[in-house]
């Protein structure tokens, strides 16, 4: 006979599919069809599309405009210039930085590229002649491009329309060109570690300019209902319910007149969590013509006006001991903010969380002062896949420490270990400010030292030396090392917020009578996989399988309020509520399960799927079962239904941390750097989904060998933007990508539900460094301290000609 | 990236098209497969108002190879140039050089015609061609002539063509067997230009270099055919001087311009390079 036996533990735990399962994305079923749906593909009845007249300078006064031979054209609706939208107050929009944002060029042009007029006509191709037909007659004014002649007495003036404002949002501007100066820590206690010290260093280390480039670029589409007066906005928005807030604070239609949905998005990196002229335009469009508006921009748009990502200009100085004990940190940074300050950090923070540039390391004092300026250049300031401004500290402090190890003539691997933060010291208050959550640095550092032998690599490496002085070999081989601490999940109320909007998020929990669920959430995901792996937090919370979870985001209309997906904010704060809402779940689920086991609700334990009578496991009810009483049921006391919502607001950030070791072999006379080997050890808390990590991994690692290896946007003296097309701005394929290894260990956070950290930046993060100190590490032997990035074919060989290595 | 209104045409005899260019000179451009001329009109740097598409003329898309002469048909892509084992075995620059192109997705479309006859001077065949020292047959209303792939170029997008005449073939005497070749490509990343490039080709008889030839990619705003270079080497046993000499001269018929690839001096001192690697490589494959 035939007898089936119950399923075991492990078959039950198997079949939720919840926390630790390499479970298949489900959202990969339609993108690797083409049935995605994005904003482009969204096609209403009657829609037109729009098309902006751009800058061809940097900085001109733009004497007239003349629209009548685009407006002759068949099929142009309108152009609209900043005159058009000065009576609605819309030529300017407020920035999430506190500062204000020309929608269309008023009076004057401050960036190549920046939009001057919208023309609207019924197709693209229509737009895009008339564009040409649009006659702006400029006078052509002296550009600002180095930022550190901003605040020269003699540098141009650049925004007239705030040059009598000399208190900004972030307190006193000490120049026309001046943003902000905002700083951290013990100047006076840092200089004296500096003045002390038995040894310092110095070094200026410029994070370039560079951009998030998403495959798909920034887009909407604009449709007014004249019979309702309801504006629907579907666009390319990291962060959607913010996105309505602000889009009814600026036009005066109530926030329930307005509903922003995110469709897909093909990638977002921070370059979609701020608002754009685009937008704004398409809607005043769509209001005053009342048809549906689409404006999608180009690549090269995207790359040279939206958000950029870092221009950070950074001066660090450590102090130590001559055995290698740091004693202070101070640093100063000059932060080239474009035309406008459209950053997107949260507001009380200019500069982001760059004081968490003391890094893994117990400095004991340290300063940081950031001071922002104007430049004729574009706006932004995102932060490009990592969280606001934790790149660009990583960066400096992980150079820093290098510079530090050669002066001392120590391994850096040894001076990293010597200096960390120890595992008993957590939680950590560091010397400015921000509580680490948790951490292991020795036990990460030796883990990845040991996979890669690292013993063994400096042993070739200095046979290679050898071999090079020989003439035997043309290539030099480095090692970077770099170990980063991020700081991700913003944040806690209390300090974080954007334009006054807390940075909590939030799950809402719908259970069906047969047992399946959904789940509305907040954020919103651009490739990141939250349909997957919200469910598995889910599925784990409250017993029912992942695959009976529906996960929806992005609808103003249907989701519940939350700040959005960037700075690896999702799983630290919305996966947090969505624990949160599951336990509500559950604690009713265990009141419904103990009146229909007619026990006393403490007689119940959870078992992976079910509630059981503590000791009587045969007497149980399973969620599923649970869930239809919830409908079915009269249950004294107990409404029907089982639903619940959670708005969470993290107690703290979490600290992801990750000991990255790359190799490389440079061939002197080209300047070609071959990644011969990348070992990333990533420890972000509790593991979710493996594969997915692994997936974030190494999309970030390859991100961070683009910007490492050779992404920039530059201008020329004039204001001309340099490589803003995929000719020249640096998008790697996977021939130029090398093989990744990755690795882990794992070091819950004591604050959140489930222990999880956030994963997707700490590979940019982390990356960039490892990258750079390989590349240094290889000229280390011939005195190279510091040279600046991208690291690219010419400048790698300009360094190897410096140093008298090639001719 | 949207491109200006155009008429799009599509002739099937050679006749025709000439006969569609003949009628709307200056305004019509040839489109084979599109992978220069497409982006330039998205750029609006290029605004034909008519398009001949010349990839259903059927005479244009064959490689014939003869006893003594190869001849390649404007239109045979990139990948038919691969994947010809026989004209891999005679001439095998062809291939390797294809291999350097793009990717496989615009291989598959790009085509030799269009490579060489619009005088990007980014293009890598139309220094494979001065190696070679390849004739262009140019078909017009007048008939046809033929112009040398050395003489063709006049500066970037300037060429001997005429606004009315259509490169259609290629036409080049099959090398030697026995020669070596190589073609040494340093870019950026895969579908980059070249930083700099190099082609070799060259005999060796008795350990002594019997002939050389030797052309270089985008390092000015035509195609390099570098005759003294090559000249340093025949009759050299190929060794150290006489390399370091060809590389001196091709140096110094370099004129590449500064741009996100590096300043002219690195893309000068990289030519050199190339040119020694490919020397190497071609010597290596000799004989």
């Amino acid at each position: 006979m035939n007898v089936q036996s119950p399923p075991t533990d492990k078959q039950r735990i198997e079949k939720l599919q919840g926390l630790g399962s390499s479970r298949k994305r489900v959202e990969d079923a339609r993108f690797t069809q083409g049935k995605g749906n994005y904003v482009d593909d969204i096609k209403l009845p009657g829609m037109l599309f729009g098309d902006f007249v751009r800058s061809p300078y940097g900085h001109a006064r733009i004497k007239s405009i003349n629209k009548d031979a685009a407006l002759a054209m068949p099929g142009v609706v309108a152009v609209l210039t900043a005159e058009d939208l000065k009576p609605l107050n819309l030529h300017y929009m407020p920035t999430l930085a506190g500062d204000v944002q020309a929608v269309l060029a008023d009076e004057k042009v401050l960036f190549q590229a920046q939009e001057v007029a919208f023309v609207v006509a019924k197709d693209r191709y229509i737009a895009a002649d008339a564009c040409e037909l649009v006659e702006v007659e400029y006078e052509e004014l002296p550009a600002l491009v180095d930022a550190f002649k901003a605040m020269d007495a003699d540098a141009p003036l650049l925004r007239e329309d705030i040059k009598d404002k000399m208190e900004g949002a972030h307190g006193a501007r000490a120049h026309y060109n001046h943003i902000f100066h905002w700083d951290c820590g013990d100047e006076e206690g840092a200089n004296k570690a500096l003045a002390d010290a038995d040894v310092t260093v110095e070094e200026m280390i410029t994070y370039q300019r560079v951009h998030p480039c998403p495959l798909e670029t920034c887009g909407c589409v604009a449709s007014m209902d004249k019979i309702n007066g309801k504006l629907t906005l579907w666009g390319t928005f990291q962060a959607p319910h913010a996105v309505r807030t602000v889009a009814s604070l600026i036009t005066n239609i109530p926030e329930h007149k307005i509903r922003v949905v995110s469709p897909d998005i093909g990638g977002g990196f921070g370059n979609k969590v701020g608002v754009y002229p685009g937008y704004i335009c398409s809607a005043v469009a769509s209001i005053v013509t009342g048809v549906p508006i689409k404006w999608v921009e180009d690549r090269m748009e995207n790359l040279s006006a939206t958000a950029f990502a870092r221009d950070y200009h950074m001066t660090g100085k450590l102090a130590a001991t001559k055995d290698g004990v740091i004693t202070g940190l101070h640093c100063h940074v000059l932060a080239d903010h474009g035309a406008f300050d459209a950053c997107a950090d949260p507001t009380k923070f200019p500069a982001g969380f760059f004081n968490i540039c003391t890094g893994s390391y117990d400095i004991p004092v340290a300063y940081c002062g950031v001071d922002g300026v104007y430049t004729n250049k574009a706006p932004g300031g995102v932060a490009y896949r990592c969280s606001f401004r934790v790149t660009e500290a990583a960066y400096m402090i992980e150079r820093m420490v290098d510079i530090l190890a050669r002066k001392l003539d120590m391994d850096p691997a040894e001076l990293r270990m010597k200096n960390f933060i120890k595992k008993e010291q957590f939680p950590y208050t560091s010397a400015l400010g921000w509580e680490y959550d948790s951490g292991d640095y020795h036990t990460a550092l030796e883990k990845g030292m040991e996979s890669v032998s690292y013993k063994a690599l400096r042993a070739e490496q200095v046979d290679n030396r050898a071999a090079f002085e020989r003439g035997e070999t043309r290539k030099l081989m480095g090692i970077g090392v770099a170990f980063f601490t991020e700081i991700v999940g913003a944040g806690p109320v209390k300090n974080c917020d954007i334009l006054g909007l807390g940075m909590f998020d939030s799950c809402e929990i719908r259970i069906h009578p047969t047992g399946s669920a959904i789940a509305r959430l907040g954020t919103i995901s651009q490739g990141q996989g939250h349909a997957t792996t919200f469910a598995q937090i889910l599925a784990t919370e409250i017993g029912i399988p992942a695959e009976d979870i529906t996960l929806e985001e992005g609808d103003t209309d249907t989701a519940p309020y939350g700040l959005g997906t960037y700075g690896s904010r999702s799983t630290p704060v919305a996966g947090a509520a969505t624990a949160m809402a599951g336990r509500k779940i559950r604690a009713k689920a265990q009141m419904i399960a103990a009146y229909l086991l007619e026990v006393h609700e403490g007689d119940l334990e959870w078992d992976i799927d079910r509630f059981q009578v503590k000791g009587n496991p045969e007497a149980h009810k399973t969620m599923k079962e649970i869930a239809f009483a919830s409908y079915n049921q009269a249950i004294p006391g107990l409404e029907p239904g089982l639903e619940a919502v959670s708005y969470y607001d993290p107690p703290n950030m979490t600290y992801p941390f990750g000991a990255y070791i790359c190799v490389v072999d440079i061939d002197v006379d080209t300047g070609v750097t071959d990644i011969r080997s990348f070992y990333a050890l990533d420890d972000c808390g509790t593991r979710i989904n493996p594969m997915i990590i692994e997936g974030q991994v190494h999309g970030g690692l390859t991100e961070a060998l683009a910007i490492a290896m050779g992404q920039e946007i530059s201008y020329d003296e004039i204001g001309n933007i340099k490589g803003g097309s995929l000719m020249d701005f640096y998008l790697p394929t996977a021939v130029e990508t090398p093989m990744w290894t990755t690795d882990f260990t794992t070091t819950p956070s004591p604050h959140h539900p489930i222990g999880a950290k956030g994963v997707g930046e700490s590979p940019n993060v982390g990356g960039v460094p490892a990258f750079s100190n390989a590349v240094h590490d290889a000229f280390a032997h011939k005195g190279l301290t510091h040279t600046q990035m991208p690291h690219d074919h010419w400048r790698v060989w300009k360094t190897a000609q410096k140093l008298g290595l090639t001719d | 990236m949207i491109p200006g209104s155009f008429d799009y045409h599509r002739p099937s005899t050679i006749d025709e098209a000439i006969g569609l260019l003949a009628s709307h000179v200056g305004d019509a451009l040839i489109l084979a497969g599109g992978h220069s001329l497409i982006p330039m009109m998205k750029l609006r740097m290029a605004t034909p108002e008519h398009l001949i598409d010349i990839q259903d003329i059927y005479d244009l898309s064959a490689i014939s190879i003869g006893a003594n002469q190869i001849d390649i048909g404007a239109t045979v892509t990139q990948a038919q140039l691969i994947h010809s084992e026989e004209l891999a075995d005679c001439c095998p620059i062809l291939r390797e050089t294809s291999l350097q192109i793009a990717d496989p997705q615009i291989r598959n479309l790009g085509t030799i015609g269009g490579n060489v006859a619009n005088g990007d001077p980014g293009n890598d065949m139309p220094a494979i061609m001065q190696l070679l020292d390849a004739d262009y047959v140019l078909q017009g209303p007048d008939g046809t002539r033929t112009v040398k792939a050395r003489a063709y170029y006049e500066a970037a997008y300037f060429t001997a063509r005429s606004e009315n005449e259509i490169l259609t073939s290629i036409r080049f005497t099959k090398p030697a067997a026995g020669h070596g070749s190589s073609y040494h490509k340093q870019k950026r990343k895969i579908g980059d230009y070249a930083t700099a490039a190099a082609a070799v080709m060259l005999e060796v008889s008795n350990g002594s270099c019997t002939s050389a030839s030797i052309a270089m990619t985008n390092l000015a705003d035509t195609p390099l055919w570098a005759e003294a270079a090559a000249n340093a080497l025949i009759g050299s046993a190929l060794d150290a001087d006489a390399i370091a000499a060809a590389v001196a001269a091709a140096r110094a018929i370099t004129n590449p311009a500064s741009d996100g690839r590096g300043p002219a001096e690195y893309r000068t001192h990289l030519a050199g390079i190339m040119v020694k690697r490919a020397i190497e490589t071609a010597h290596a494959r000799a004989g």
